[in-house]
């Protein structure tokens, strides 16, 4: 039994917290292979294991943050094993005796062709059985004697059909999520991802040196097919938000460290509410029409540091706790970043919300992520001289910008749409 | 209007009137009228030599009725139920099943049974299961289910002119069902299933009793968008693959509701033949809604909760969409 503990990943790391698991109990593990994400104040990192054996127990859950040297798994190793197992039985000294043998067995061995003196036999007594014959008469390397089919097929779960038209439209299947029955993935979501992925992109996979400079290309074709196929409309307008500052200010103070709330969690879910008011906000283009979507799933715009943006879905925004939307965005920033993201994750959103206010950005106009009709922009939440009630005061405030495809809606909607999102905001503890 | 019951009696009227052949025997079926009322009137109309009361021996009167159709009779044989019928399983199974193999052709049993199937009436074990999957095994029989007042009318007549045994299976619960029923309704194929309600998203495939639960969960379906097919076997041996694949195919999701206890049912044959034939347009696993496994209950929220009901129907479809 082997112990994983959390690494010190630099000299002044304390704590750190696991993003994600890549193994579960009862998985193989060998020494140097990546068995967990882990994120840190300063980065997330993936960090490999020290020992070859099965996983035998999680202790520490996703998205909990423990110090250095906590015991996050056990492991049972191969060499305890070895050792608890009974020893094997001495070798015999002087010549070994010659097998016993069967008529039958003799019969079968003289017509394959196989030397019975070198058989050590699995019967009773040493006997020399029928199947030993037969498993001696075999080619070698069991492996290589198996067809093709009977090796098993990594990757998850999925239908026939999804599986057929994955083959047939060149979708990677174990990139995608299922979202039928058992977590299959099934025929919508390989149609999604289909629909989703630009024309312009080759499907061929990449190689991961490649990989920056493919990202770069399907960034620019999307967003250039965005720009020649939907007539956008900006709308701006700056936002006070006095009060859900100083009501997060209020909640975390009750809060433990991670369990705190960022203003990011209370833009996201006010967008994701006020679609409610304006569904033309929040859907997909598809074939000339319009289809609005009764989910709200928000993607959420992250940068990636080798370069390069995705916009993954965290799904029904509208229905998750301020918590839960919390704990959501960790989870998905986190893997965006280590590149442990599904791109399936990238193919359904309904709308997307870009800030990119911690870069010090006062206003953000998107372009809008095609088949989407709309994407909000938050920038930097700053000071300023506000008037209000006829009071010059200093306000926390936000420029909110709307980019929005002119076949689905006007301006008067849009601007209507960036009013429920202040309102909302108003009213933080509703939220 | 007339009831499923009236149909099926029509229908006795029309075969014992164009084929003097014909006849029909029974426990009861004369002078009580019938233990389900469909031969009520017919001893009156056509007397004692046509319309013949039997001994509650089903074995024998089953095998006289393979007697005379071998003697080129057109018997009519009433089995009161399905459960009851296995006393004369060794008539059909053995015997009207296998004359014509094994006489290379030259013996012939065009004979019709007739049954009651089925639970839902507080009959109790001995009188309310399913065995139609048992007869739909086997070869050498064809077997029938009407669920519509049309094949109730119309099965009947086909029936008698096939020249090997046919077994009709009567849900008990459709007898008093009610409806429109032309004037000139009469002899419809037997051979084919039907689909009754067509749809895209899901082929809820039924027979006898189940179709108009099936009916009934496509029909609360619709009202939360989903698009369900429900199709009516009809024929249960020889099954009409090729109508179900087809809409399988289409909708590529299937639910199966069948009566009869799920371990080694027709719903059982119907999801291997759909896998067998259009697995790579599956979507979803092929699901089953099926009877619990457990002697039919008397008690009426017991039997209610052992067979088929709507919202089991729902609920399986409602778990293909993941």
């Amino acid at each position: 039994m082997g112990d994983f503990t959390m690494p010190s990943l630099g000299a002044d790391m304390e704590a750190g917290t696991i993003a994600q698991w890549l193994v579960k109990p009862g998985d193989e593990v060998h020494r140097g292979g990546i068995v967990a994400v882990v994120e840190t104040e300063k980065s997330t990192m993936e960090v490999e294991i020290f020992e070859s054996g099965v996983i035998d127990e999680l202790l520490v859950h996703e998205g909990e943050s423990v110090p250095v040297g906590t015991v996050l798994a056990h492991v049972t190793t191969r060499t305890a094993e070895a050792v608890t197992a009974a020893p094997p039985p001495p070798p015999p000294s002087g010549p070994l005796p010659p097998p016993v043998v069967s008529p039958v067995v003799r019969r079968l061995a003289e017509r394959s062709g196989v030397d019975l003196a070198v058989l050590s036999g699995s019967g009773l007594g040493g006997t020399v059985t029928r199947a030993d014959v037969e498993r001696a008469a075999q080619p070698t390397g069991d492996e290589g004697a198996r067809p093709e089919w009977a090796l098993g097929r990594a990757g998850p779960r999925s239908s026939p059909l999804a599986r057929r038209l994955a083959a047939e439209l060149g979708v990677d299947l174990s990139a995608l999520r299922g979202s039928g029955p058992h977590g299959s993935v099934v025929e919508r979501d390989v149609r999604l991802a289909v629909e989703v992925r630009p024309d312009e992109t080759p499907p061929a996979p990449v190689a991961p040196e490649d990989r920056q400079a493919a990202m770069r290309r399907a960034i620019g074709a999307l967003m250039a097919r965005s720009k020649r196929e939907i007539p956008h409309y900006y709308l701006s307008t700056t936002i006070d938000l006095t009060a859900p500052a100083a009501w997060l200010e209020q909640t975390n103070l009750e809060r433990p460290i991670t369990g705190r709330l960022i203003m990011s969690v209370l833009l996201l879910k006010a967008t994701a509410l006020a679609v409610k008011a304006v569904p033309e906000m929040n859907g997909f283009m598809g074939g000339g029409t319009f289809a609005s979507s009764e989910a709200v799933h928000v993607g959420v715009a992250v940068s990636l540091r080798t370069g390069g943006v995705i916009a993954p879905a965290i799904h029904n925004v509208d229905q998750l706790t301020l918590d839960e939307l919390m704990t959501g965005l960790k989870d998905l920033v986190g893997r965006a970043r280590t590149g442990v993201l599904r791109t399936s994750e990238m193919s359904d959103p309904t709308i997307t919300v870009t800030n990119l206010g911690e870069l010090g950005v006062e206003t953000v106009f998107g372009v809008i992520y095609p088949p989407q009709v709309a994407l909000v922009g938050f920038g930097r939440v700053t000071e300023r001289a506000w008037a209000r009630d006829g009071m010059l005061g200093v306000h926390p405030c936000v420029t909110a910008t709307l980019s929005a495809d002119h076949r689905v809606s006007d301006g008067h909607r849009g601007g209507r749409f960036l009013a429920e999102i202040d309102r909302l905001l108003q009213e933080p503890g509703k939220l | 209007m007339v009831t499923y019951r009236e149909a099926m009696r029509q229908a006795i009227r029309e075969a014992l009137t164009r084929d003097d052949r014909a006849f029909l025997m029974g426990e009861d079926v004369g002078r009580y009228g019938g233990c389900y009322a469909v031969s009520l009137g017919l001893l009156e109309e056509f007397g004692p030599e046509r319309i013949r009361d039997t001994p509650l021996s089903e074995s024998a009167f089953v095998g006289a009725g393979i007697g005379a159709a071998l003697n080129g009779m057109r018997p009519i044989v009433e089995i009161m139920t399905v459960n009851f019928s296995l006393l004369a399983l060794d008539q059909i199974v053995n015997n009207a099943a296998t004359l014509s193999y094994m006489s290379g052709g030259q013996f012939n049993v065009p004979l019709v049974i007739r049954m009651t199937t089925g639970a839902g009436r507080q009959l109790g074990a001995q009188h309310s299961h399913s065995l139609e999957g048992w007869y739909a095994h086997i070869p050498g029989l064809r077997a029938l289910a009407p669920a519509t007042l049309e094949d109730a009318r119309g099965m009947l007549w086909p029936a008698l002119q096939d020249p090997d045994p046919v077994i009709i299976f009567e849900h008990g619960t459709l007898y008093n069902i009610e409806g429109e029923l032309a004037d000139d309704a009469g002899p419809v194929d037997i051979n084919t299933a039907a689909v009754r309600r067509p749809g895209d998203d899901v082929t809820i495939i039924t027979y006898g009793g189940t179709m108009r639960t099936g009916l009934g969960a496509a029909e609360q379906l619709a009202g939360s968008g989903v698009s369900a097919e429900v199709i009516d076997l009809r024929c249960l041996r020889p099954l009409d693959t090729a109508t179900i694949v087809s809409s399988v195919a289409r909708t590529h999701r299937a639910v199966i509701v069948d009566e009869g206890w799920r371990t080694g049912s027709l719903a059982a044959e119907v999801s291997a033949r759909i896998m067998e034939e259009v697995f790579y347009d599956l979507d979803a696993p092929v699901a089953r809604v099926c009877s619990a496994e457990v002697p039919m209950p008397y008690a009426k929220h017991l039997e209610d909760a052992a067979i088929p009901q709507v919202a089991d129907v729902v609920a399986a479809v409602q778990m293909l969409g993941g």
